[in-house]
C-alpha cells in the first residue's frame, strides 16, 4: 500500500518541504472554543433537526423520538457550518498550519449515542469540506504558508481490547470488523471532503487504532491512492500507559505497519506530564514526530488552566530539545494558546528523521 | 534507527542479536499439549490462562497459541483466548503469535491483537497468489510473519529445496509487497530423527545448513521452528527428548537459529547432558553414523525418568578425575568428599593457589553462569558457595605457607565491602548478595550489622576496596544510606557505590543517594543483579557504558519526579480528618480484656508456633516465586523450593529438639481514648512500679494526669488520599473511642521473639563455613517470630483479650488476615513512625520481659521480633497511611514536641513534597 500514488502529490509535496523547513503547528480544542457560543438544544439542532427528525431524509427510521442533541458537536458542521468554519478560520489566523476536521465522533458507533448513525459519513465529508474552504481562503492569502486539512478518525465509544464487563474479560462490546466498517465509511466521507491527510487519534485503545489503520489500507487500495497518516496516541495517566495497557514504545511499534507520516501523543495529560512519553517516541520513530496536549490538568471544575504562556514555555523546552516536527493543542487550548506556540518553537529547527541523521553521520 | 525486529505486547520486544535466541511458549497449544487441548475442549479457559501465564512466568518472550483441532470451533476458540489473554497483564505483556494451519483462524486471532505479534504461518502451499494475499493481509494488521518452507511440490525436506523455497518466498514478500525483511521469520521445517526410517537421518542436519545459509543470505531475517518435532520418536522418554533437544538447538543456534517454539523453562543445558547421551545424541542429529539411532536406543532406556522422579545421581561421578569431581561437587553442592578431592588437587598442583584459580574457580564460573541464565537458582548456588568455602578453608593454611615463601597473593575480581547499615540489624539478604560475590571471585569483607558510616569508609580504605555495599531493611536505614554517601563525598571516595535491600528502591537511590555521591552509585534489585552490577563496575571496558545508562535512568527518575506535579492529589488534613472512619459509639460497647496488664511469656513452646508458619515468605526470602505449598511443584523452581523445604524441616527439628532457639514474648492491654489523631492510654497506677525502667518520656506524662492516672500519647498518621465520600481517611486512632462517647476502650500491644540464642548457632557454621545453614537457620527464626506473632494475635482474640473467643481459623485463612480486629507495627504501612516503638517498648519493658532491644534506627534486636498493636474494633483494618503533605506534617511535629525537620527526616518515605 506505501506503493500506491498520494491521491493529491502536489499538496503532500508542500507538505513534506514545510516539514523540513519548521515545526509545523497544529490547532487547538474545538470543544472549548463550541463552550463560547453557548448553544442550547435548539441551536444544535439548527433547522434541519428542529422537528424531531431529519428533514433531509424520508426515511421513517431517522432519528426517531426526541433524543437530545445538544453536545453532539460533529452536528454543528451540518447545523451551524459558520460556528465551525469560524473555529477553524481562528486559529489559521493564529497561525495553525493544520487544521483538524470536527469529525472526532463522526462515527456510526460514536453518532448512535444520538441515533444519527446515518450520518456519519456525511459529517465527515461535510466536516471536511468546512476545514477545505478555511484552508483554502488562508493559503491563498499566505502562499508562503501553506495550509492542511487534517481529517480526524476519533477513538469511538467503544474499545476492542478491553471488556466493559469486570465479570467477563473475555467478553468485547465492539469487534475488530464492525470499527473497519465504521472508519471505512468515515474515512471516506473525509477523502471526498477535500482531507490533505488523515490522522487517526485520542488513542486510548491501540486494537481500535489498528482497525482504523486495517480500513485506510484496504480504502486506499481499493481507490487506487492515498492520503499521508497521522497517528496519535493518548498516554491516560502518569502510569505512562495507553487505557490499554501498552507503553509508548510498544504503542509504536503496534502502528508502525502503514508508515505514517507522524507518531505522536495527544490529550489526557498537559505538556509537561507528557514529555517523557514524548521524548520516548522521539528516540526510536522512523517517522515525524507530533504532540498536541490538554492545557494541563483538568480542575475540580473540569476546566484547563494552563494558560498559553505556561503552555508555550513548557512546548518550548520540547522544542528547542529538538523533540519535535508538530505541536498543536487540545482539550482546553484556544488561538491564543496556539498563537503563543506557534511563537515559542517559530526559532527551533524540527526533529530530523533518524534516516537523515543517518545519512548526514 | 537499526534494523531490528520490533514486536509488542503491552510491552515492546525488539529483537537484538544480544537475545541470542528467542523463546517462544509452546505449551498453549492444542496439537503439542494434550493437557491444554483437554482444557479448551473442557471450556476451562481460566486454567488455560493459567498456561500462558506460566510460560511467561518461565520465561517465553512470545506466545505461540493454536487451536487447530477438529473437534473445536478454532476460530472462536483463538478469539476467546486471546481475549482473555488480554485482561492479564503478566501474559499480555509479550506478544502473541498466532498459529494456525488456517488463515480464517490467523485472522480471526489477529483481529484481537493490539500489539504487534507474529503469524504462524503462510506458505506457498497453494500459489504465489494465495501466499502474497495472505503476506499482504499479514502487513495491514501489522504483524510479522512465519514463512513455511513449504510450496506447490510441498514441504521441503532437504537444505536445497528449503533455502531455494524460502529465497523466492523472501524475493516475493520484499519485492512484490514491500514487506520489511526484519518481519520475515523462515520456518525450514524441523521433523522428526530417529525414526528407524533412512531419508529421516540427514533431516536435523538440512535443518541447520539451510539455516546457516538462510542467514546468510537474509541477515535480517530470522529463522525459527518447532523444536520438539525433532525427538517425535523418542516420546514418552523425556530425558532423552530433552538431550535432542538441547543438542539440536546447540548447534541450530550456532548456525544462525534465533527463535524457536520451546517449553520455554524445561531446556536442558548443553553441558548437563550426560556425556555418553550427548554422543549418542549428537550421533543422530549430525548424523554421523548409519547405527546412530541403534545405538541411542540401546541407551534410551537407561535416562527414561520414572514417574515424578528426576533421573538420579549415582556416585558415578566419583570415578571421574579430580578436577572434574571438584566441579561436579560445586554446581551440585555436595560437600561431603570436598576436603579429600582437595587436598588430591593440591597434590597435583605446584602451587595451591592453582587449585583455586584452576578447577574451584573452573567450577564456579559454571555456577554463576548457570545461575546468570536463570537456570540455577539461589539455595543451589549458596550450597555451591558453601563446598567452595570449604575448599578454600582447606587450602588456607597452604596458600599462607606459600605466601610467605614467595610473596604470590593470587588475584580476584575485586574487593567489596558489604555491611547493614547503622541503626539495622537485618542481614539475610546482604549475606545472600555476600555469597554470590564470594561465588564470582570477588573478595567480600562483610562487616556485619549496625555499622557506622565511619567504620565502613576506614575499612573501605585500609583495603584498597573497589566497591562498598550497603543494606538495610527497615525504612530509617534509607537516611543513613544517604548519609554515608554524603560522608563517601566529603572524604573524597572515588569508588562505586552499591545500595540493595527491601525499602531501597531504584527511585530512592536516584533521588535521595545517587545526588550526594559524584562516583557511581547503582541500587541493585536483589541477589541475582549483584553479581552484573559488580563486574560491569570493576570493568574498565564496561564500567563507562554502564554507568552512563544508570546516570541517564536516574536523571530521568529526578526529571519525571521533578514535574510529577501533585502526583494524586492529597486533601488538606481537616479535609481527611472530616472524612474519618465513622462508628456509631453510642451503640458500641468495646469489648474489655479479660486479661488487663502486662503477660510475659518466657519460653513458648516452638512445637505450636511450627505449624502457624506462613511458608511463602521463606520462599521469597530465597529469590524463589511461588505461593506455597504450589511452589513445591513448580515446573520450574518446584525441584529446588522442594530440596530448600526438606532442608528446613530438618533444621527445625534440630532447632526443636536441640533448644537451639528461644521464644519470648509480652503483651499488654491497656485503657484508651481517642483523641484526634492521637491515643491516649491510661496506665494503672502503679504500673510503674512494676517496671522500674521505664523512661522520663512516660512519667512526664503523669503531671496533667486528668484522673491522677499516668497518661501516655500515641501519635498516629491519618490518610490524605483524595477519595471518594464513602471511603474513609483512616488514621488507626479511629478504631479507639473517643473521650466524647464516654465508653471503656483498650488498646493492646506485643512484642514478640524467636530468635533468643541465635547467635552461638550462626557463629557456629559461619566457622564451619557453612553460609548456607546460616542463612536458612536465620530465614527459619524469623519465619517463626512471625508464627509466633499470628499465633499469639489467635490467642489474643480467643483468650487473653476474649473478644472472639470462638473463633476458629485454619493457619490459611490466619495468613489471609480473615480475622476480625488488626495487629499494626510502628514502620509499617499503618503507622509508618519507628519511633513510636519507644512508647510500646517501654509500655511493655519488651527488654526486660521478652529480651528484645531497639536499636538507633528503632530496628528490633533479635532481628526474629514482631511487635505492634492490637485493636480489635470489628471495622478495624490494614491500611497504608501513603503521602502526607507538609501541613499534616507540621501537625504531627506539634503533637510530638518535634521539629519539623525530625519529622520530615524520620517519615520521608512518606512526603509529599521535597524538604528544604
Amino acid at each position: 500500500m506505501s506503493t500506491l500514488p498520494w491521491l493529491h502529490p502536489q499538496r503532500v509535496a508542500l507538505l513534506e518541504a514545510a516539514m523540513r523547513e519548521r515545526i509545523l503547528i497544529l490547532d487547538g480544542g474545538m470543544g472549548t472554543m463550541l463552550q463560547g457560543h453557548e448553544l442550547d438544544e435548539h441551536g444544535f439542532r439548527g433547522e434541519r433537526f428542529a422537528d424531531g427528525r431529519d428533514n433531509n431524509h424520508t426515511h421513517a427510521h431517522d432519528h426517531p423520538g426526541s433524543c437530545d442533541l445538544k453536545g453532539n458537536n460533529d452536528l454543528l458542521t451540518l447545523t451551524k457550518p459558520e460556528i465551525i468554519r469560524g473555529v477553524h478560520e481562528a486559529y489559521l489566523e493564529a497561525g495553525a498550519d493544520l487544521v483538524e476536521t470536527n469529525t472526532f465522533n463522526s462515527t456510526r458507533i460514536s453518532q448512535a449515542d444520538y441515533h444519527l448513525e446515518h450520518l456519519a459519513y456525511e459529517l465527515n465529508r461535510e466536516g471536511a469540506k468546512l476545514a477545505r474552504e478555511a484552508c483554502d481562503i488562508y493559503s491563498a492569502k499566505t502562499p508562503a504558508k501553506p495550509r492542511f486539512v487534517i481529517g480526524v478518525l476519533g477513538p469511538t465509544s467503544r474499545t476492542a481490547s478491553l471488556s466493559p464487563d469486570v465479570n467477563d474479560p473475555g467478553f468485547r462490546n465492539v469487534t475488530f470488523e464492525e470499527l473497519v466498517a465504521n472508519y471505512t465509511e468515515s474515512a471516506g466521507g473525509l477523502m471526498d471532503g477535500g482531507a490533505d491527510l488523515i490522522m487517526v487519534e485520542t488513542i486510548f485503545d491501540t486494537l481500535n487504532a489498528k482497525a482504523a489503520l486495517f480500513a485506510l489500507s484496504e480504502l486506499f487500495r481499493a481507490r487506487g491512492n492515498r492520503l499521508p497518516v497521522m497517528i496519535s496516541g493518548t498516554i491516560t495517566d502518569r502510569s505512562g500507559r495507553t487505557l490499554s495497557g501498552q507503553t509508548a514504545e510498544a504503542f509504536y511499534y503496534s502502528v508502525q505497519h502503514i508508515r505514517p507520516l507522524s507518531v505522536g501523543l495527544n490529550c489526557a495529560l498537559g505538556a509537561a506530564d507528557l514529555r517523557p512519553h514524548v521524548q520516548t517516541l522521539s528516540n526510536i520513530a522512523e517517522c515525524f514526530v507530533s504532540t498536541h496536549p490538554n492545557a494541563g490538568l483538568p480542575n475540580a471544575f473540569g476546566e484547563y488552566d494552563e494558560t498559553p504562556a505556561q503552555m508555550a514555555s513548557v512546548i518550548g523546552g520540547f522544542a528547542r530539545d529538538g523533540l519535535l516536527n508538530m505541536v498543536g493543542g487540545c482539550c482546553g487550548t484556544t488561538p491564543a494558546h496556539i498563537k503563543a506556540i506557534a511563537e515559542a518553537v517559530s526559532q527551533c529547527a524540527p526533529r530530523a528523521l533518524p534516516s537523515e541523521t543517518a545519512q548526514a553521520a | 534507527m537499526p534494523r531490528y525486529t520490533r514486536l509488542s505486547g503491552l510491552e515492546p520486544l525488539v529483537i537484538t542479536p544480544d537475545l541470542l535466541f528467542v523463546n517462544i511458549g509452546e505449551r498453549t497449544n492444542v496439537t503439542g499439549s494434550a493437557q491444554f487441548k483437554k482444557l479448551i475442549k473442557e471450556d476451562r479457559y481460566e486454567e488455560a490462562v493459567e498456561v500462558a501465564r506460566q510460560q511467561v512466568a518461565n520465561g517465553a518472550q512470545i506466545v505461540d497459541v493454536n487451536m487447530d483441532e477438529g473437534l473445536i470451533d478454532s476460530e472462536a476458540a483463538m478469539t476467546r483466548f486471546l481475549n482473555l489473554i488480554a485482561a492479564e497483564p503478566d501474559i499480555a505483556r509479550v506478544p502473541v503469535m498466532v498459529d494456525s494451519s488456517k488463515w480464517t483462524v490467523i485472522e480471526a486471532g489477529l483481529r484481537c491483537l493490539q500489539g504487534k505479534g507474529v503469524v504462524n504461518s503462510i506458505s506457498m502451499k497453494e500459489g504465489e497468489e494465495a501466499f502474497l494475499e495472505h503476506a499482504r493481509k499479514v502487513q495491514q494488521y501489522g504483524a510479522a510473519v512465519v514463512v513455511m518452507a513449504f510450496d506447490e511440490q510441498g514441504q521441503a525436506d532437504t537444505c536445497a529445496r528449503k533455502v531455494d523455497i524460502c529465497s523466492r518466498a523472501y524475493q516475493l514478500l520484499t519485492e512484490e509487497l514491500d514487506f520489511p525483511p526484519e518481519d520475515i521469520i523462515f520456518d525450514p521445517n524441523i521433523f522428526a530423527i530417529g525414526t528407524g526410517i533412512e531419508e529421516h537421518n540427514n533431516y536435523a542436519v538440512d535443518f541447520i545448513e539451510a539455516t546457516r545459509e538462510l542467514k546468510k543470505r537474509f541477515p535480517l531475517s530470522h529463522i525459527s521452528g518447532g523444536v520438539s518435532n525433532v525427538s517425535f520418536s523418542f516420546r514418552g522418554n523425556n530425558t532423552v527428548r530433552e538431550a535432542i533437544h538441547s543438542v539440536f538447538l546447540y548447534h541450530a543456534i550456532k548456525a544462525g537459529m534465533d527463535m524457536g517454539i520451546v517449553n520455554a523453562g524445561a531446556l536442558m543445558i548443553y553441558d548437563d547432558v550426560p556425556e555418553e547421551l550427548r554422543e549418542r545424541v549428537e550421533d543422530v542429529v549430525l548424523n554421523r553414523r548409519s547405527d546412530a539411532t541403534e545405538r541411542l536406543l540401546d541407551i534410551a532406556d537407561r535416562y527414561r525418568a520414572k514417574k515424578g522422579e528426576a533421573v538420579v545421581e549415582n556416585l558415578a561421578w566419583r570415578e571421574k578425575p579430580v578436577q572434574e569431581r571438584l566441579a561436579h561437587a560445586l554446581v551440585h553442592g555436595i560437600d561431603q568428599f570436598v576436603d579429600g578431592d582437595t587436598e588430591e588437587a593440591r597434590q597435583l598442583s605446584t602451587r595451591p593457589l592453582d587449585v583455586i584459580e584452576g578447577p574451584l574457580m573452573a567450577g564456579m564460573n559454571v555456577v554463576g553462569d548457570l545461575f546468570g541464565a536463570g537456570k540455577m537458582f539461589l539455595p543451589q548456588v549458596v550450597k555451591s558457595a558453601r563446598v567452595m568455602k570449604k575448599a578454600v578453608a582447606y587450602l588456607l593454611p597452604y596458600i599462607e605457607a606459600e605466601k610467605l615463601r614467595t610473596g604470590d597473593v593470587g588475584k580476584n575480581n575485586g574487593t567489596i565491602i558489604m555491611a547493614t547499615v547503622k541503626g539495622d540489624v537485618h542481614d539475610i539478604g546482604k549475606n545472600i548478595v555476600g555469597v554470590v560475590l564470594r561465588c564470582n571471585n570477588f573478595e567480600v569483607i562483610d562487616l556485619g550489622v549496625m555499622v557506622p558510616a565511619q567504620k565502613i569508609l576506614d575499612t573501605a580504605r585500609e583495603h584498597n576496596a573497589d566497591i562498598i555495599g550497603l543494606s538495610g531493611l527497615i525504612t530509617p536505614s534509607l537516611e543513613e544510606m544517604s548519609q554515608v554517601a554524603r560522608e563517601m563525598q566529603r572524604q573524597d571516595f572515588h569508588i562505586p557505590l552499591l545500595i540493595g535491600g527491601a525499602t531501597t528502591s531504584r527511585a530512592h537511590t536516584a533521588l535521595k543517594i545517587e545526588p550526594h555521591y559524584k562516583s557511581p552509585t547503582v541500587w541493585v534489585k536483589d541477589a541475582s543483579r549483584a553479581v552484573g552490577v559488580a563486574q560491569s563496575l570493576v570493568s574498565k571496558e564496561l564500567v563507562d557504558k554502564f554507568m552512563e545508562k544508570i546516570r541517564a535512568e536516574y536523571a530521568d527518575i529526578r526529571e519525571r519526579h521533578k514535574n510529577r506535579g501533585a502526583a494524586k492529589t492529597l486533601v488538606p488534613l481537616e479535609h481527611a480528618r472530616a472524612q474519618r472512619f465513622q462508628c456509631d459509639w453510642a451503640n458500641y460497647t468495646p469489648p474489655q480484656p479479660n486479661k488487663p496488664g502486662l503477660t510475659v511469656f518466657d519460653n513458648y513452646d516452638l512445637t505450636e508456633l511450627r505449624r502457624y508458619i506462613d511458608w511463602t515468605p521463606f520462599f521469597q526470602a530465597w529469590e524463589l516465586a511461588g505461593r506455597y505449598p504450589a511452589i513445591l511443584k513448580d515446573d520450574i523452581v518446584g525441584k529446588q523450593a522442594t530440596e530448600l523445604f526438606a532442608d528446613a524441616q530438618a533444621m527445625l527439628d534440630k532447632i526443636i529438639a536441640e533448644r537451639w532457639l528461644t521464644a519470648r514474648a509480652v503483651i499488654g492491654f491497656w485503657e484508651a481514648v481517642a483523641d484526634g489523631d492521637d491515643i491516649e492510654l491510661l496506665l494503672p497506677r502503679g504500673a510503674r512500679g512494676e517496671a522500674p525502667g521505664m523512661a522520663p518520656a512516660l512519667r512526664s506524662e503523669e503531671k496533667d494526669g486528668m484522673r491522677g492516672q499516668p497518661r501516655v500519647k500515641l501519635h498516629h498518621l491519618r490518610q490524605q488520599a483524595e477519595k471518594p465520600v464513602e471511603r474513609p481517611d483512616f488514621c488507626l486512632s479511629d478504631f479507639i473511642a473517643p473521650k466524647s462517647a464516654n465508653k471503656h476502650d483498650w488498646l493492646g500491644g506485643f512484642a514478640v521473639t524467636a530468635g533468643i540464642g541465635i547467635e552461638e548457632h550462626v557463629a557456629r557454621f559461619e566457622a564451619g563455613h557453612d553460609d548456607y545453614s546460616a542463612i536458612l537457620l536465620k530465614s527459619l527464626a524469623d519465619r517463626l517470630a512471625e508464627a509466633f506473632a499470628e499465633r499469639m494475635h489467635e490467642r489474643v482474640r480467643r483468650e487473653f483479650w476474649g473478644y472472639q473467643p470462638d473463633e476458629s481459623l485454619d493457619n490459611e485463612s490466619l495468613i489471609d488476615e480473615k480475622y476480625s480486629g488488626i495487629r499494626p507495627a510502628p514502620g509499617y504501612p499503618a503507622c509508618p513512625d519507628h519511633t513510636e516503638k519507644t512508647a510500646l517498648f517501654e509500655l511493655l519493658d519488651a527488654h526486660r520481659n521478652a529480651g528484645i532491644q531497639l536499636t538507633e534506627g528503632f530496628a528490633m534486636y533479635p532481628a526474629a521480633a514482631v511487635s505492634g498493636w492490637y485493636f480489635s474494633h470489628p471495622g478495624s483494618q490494614y491500611f497504608v497511611v501513603g503521602r502526607i503533605t507538609r501541613e499534616q506534617v507540621e501537625d504531627y511535629a506539634k503533637r510530638k514536641a518535634w521539629t519539623r525537620a525530625e519529622v520530615e527526616r524520620w517519615l520521608a518515605p512518606n512526603l509529599d513534597y521535597d524538604p528544604e
